[in-house]
């Protein structure tokens, strides 16, 4: 497999196993371009941060590895994200954005339960999928449930609304809506800014159980918290990709200046 | 224009830290002085002053530890500020053995002084080597305030010259002890003086390794030639 070197922005060293390829990709909002020539590939299993200051592109990016852009017209990608084993590029027009969701599941700032209760809540994508059978629905929520670190809490609840839990059990809640469908990559977009320490350190050891079993990609703006869970981490200024590698090494000798500057909060 | 922190108080946090340690620096450097200046002159007054010296080193070390340890909680640096750091904190340590190897040149200095053991007639190469581990430390501190990774590796180089220079003083004094034997009492003092400054040699050599850490992030200890073969 070839993988590419993007600009001044080399790949993790020996990658094992890479989940999916962004070649040549560009992103505009009409005529702005918000995302500029970005090439990497983001590895199998591993978490891999994106950060970066406000409006540098990295929730516009994120949102891109499930087509959400495509909601609001005048948006437009360009290159290819190709996904692995299947080589199936996301953003080519034969592809169904569904289906895409259905393979990238996604966690947002503010956790988004559905006014159901919890089990409805984790069985919606499967019923989309058209599974009606009790006992399959049932099992796959326990499942989830259990995948989320949920379960213990919910268990004896499941038929209560989702709004009754507290804010860092909907935000795993809607992690467990994510791993029902059994995606390969789950997108998170700053999943822990709304929770407190101890909500934020639970979603925390949550990715870190998840990481083998699904690939993550995610935006924070906290950079202990990239240093904290990722495998990997980009960062990104302006819509460009400037520097991407092991989280050790960004993080305790990053090669660009201006990673620097970011991650010790330099400016001038 | 050199870039600043956001935070200027993260930014006098770590100055601090670079001047207080540079200060200490100097102190063990001033405490190597006085002790061989004591060797010379047997001034009681000096040896004393060598070992009062070092209660202030020991101090500093615990101070620049503590000011280490609430930077890294509060501020929890990273890339180059958490190199810097890091180097603070080995430095010190390699500081205050320096002291400890100047508080023990003074307090050999003092017991040969006491037993009223004279000076080896005409010896005068341990001066060498201590005007080397002196030079060597002092260069390696300036090294520090600089970042200068060049200085940093000649220093590192130097550390070899200085192990030679130990090797051909223990010959010599060897030679000295054959020859007459009522010499040996003297010789011992001045065969542990020269291990201290041998000692004094490594750990600039440390602190020149330390300063290409926070340059460069490269770790370059245990990375080059055969392990000290001196003693």
């Amino acid at each position: 497999m070839v993988i590419p070197m993007p600009n001044a922005t080399p790949q993790p060293a020996q990658a094992s196993s890479i989940k999916a390829e962004i070649r040549d990709f560009n992103f505009f909002y009409g005529n702005f371009q918000a995302l500029k020539n970005i090439n990497m590939g983001i590895e199998e299993g591993k978490v891999t941060a994106l950060i970066g200051p406000s409006g540098c592109g990295k929730s516009t990016y994120l949102r891109c590895f499930n087509r959400m852009h495509d909601l609001y017209p005048g948006n437009r990608y360009e290159g290819q994200i190709v996904f692995y084993p299947d080589n199936t590029n996301l953003l080519a027009a034969d592809v169904d954005p569904i289906e895409v969701r259905m393979r990238v599941g996604m966690v947002f700032q503010k956790p988004n339960p559905f006014p159901k209760s919890i089990f409805e809540n984790v069985a919606y994508g499967l019923r989309v999928r058209g599974e009606s059978r009790r006992s399959v629905l049932e099992e796959k929520v326990e499942q989830a449930l259990h995948g989320a670190a949920l379960w213990n809490e919910a268990k004896d609840r499941l038929h209560e609304p989702a709004y009754n839990l507290s804010g860092g059990q909907q935000q795993r809640l809607c992690i467990a809506r994510c791993l029902a469908t059994d995606p390969e990559m789950i997108l998170f977009d700053e999943p822990t800014s709304a929770l407190d320490p101890i909500a934020t350190a639970s979603i925390e050891e949550l990715i870190d159980t998840l990481r083998g079993k699904v690939t993550i990609l995610i935006v924070t703006h906290s950079m202990q918290q990239a240093a904290r869970v990722s495998d990997f981490t980009a960062y990104m200024y302006l819509g460009e990709m400037i520097e991407y590698g092991k989280t050790d090494d960004i993080f305790v000798k990053p090669r660009d200046k201006r990673t620097e500057d970011y991650i010790t909060g330099k400016f001038g | 224009m050199e870039k600043v922190h956001i935070s200027s108080q993260f930014d006098a946090d770590l100055e601090a830290v670079r001047s207080r340690l540079l200060q200490m620096g100097g102190m063990v450097e001033q405490q190597l002085r006085n002790a061989m200046a004591a060797y010379i002159t047997g001034e009681r007054e000096l040896v004393e002053q060598v070992r009062s010296t070092e209660d202030s080193i020991n101090m500093m070390e615990i101070e620049l530890d503590d000011r280490c340890t609430h930077l890294i909680a509060r501020r929890q640096p990273t890339a180059g500020d958490l190199r810097l750091i890091m180097a603070v904190i080995k430095i010190t340590t390699d500081l205050e053995r320096v002291g400890d190897e100047a508080a023990k040149i003074g307090r050999i200095v003092g017991q040969m002084h006491d037993s009223g053991i004279a000076k080896l007639n005409g010896f005068s190469d341990i001066h060498v080597a201590a005007n080397m581990a002196v030079g060597m430390l002092k260069d390696a501190l300036d090294a520090f305030a600089r970042v200068d990774v060049v200085a940093a590796e000649r220093i590192i180089k130097q550390d070899r010259q200085i192990d030679n220079e130990f090797r051909s003083l223990l010959r010599e004094l060897i030679t000295f002890m054959m020859e007459d034997p009522r010499t040996i009492s003297t010789a011992l003092g001045v065969v542990w003086i020269a291990k201290a400054l041998e000692r004094v040699g490594d750990h600039a050599k440390n602190i020149a390794e330390y300063v290409v850490f926070v340059a460069e992030g490269t770790d370059v200890r245990h990375s080059g030639g055969p392990a000290d073969t001196a003693l």
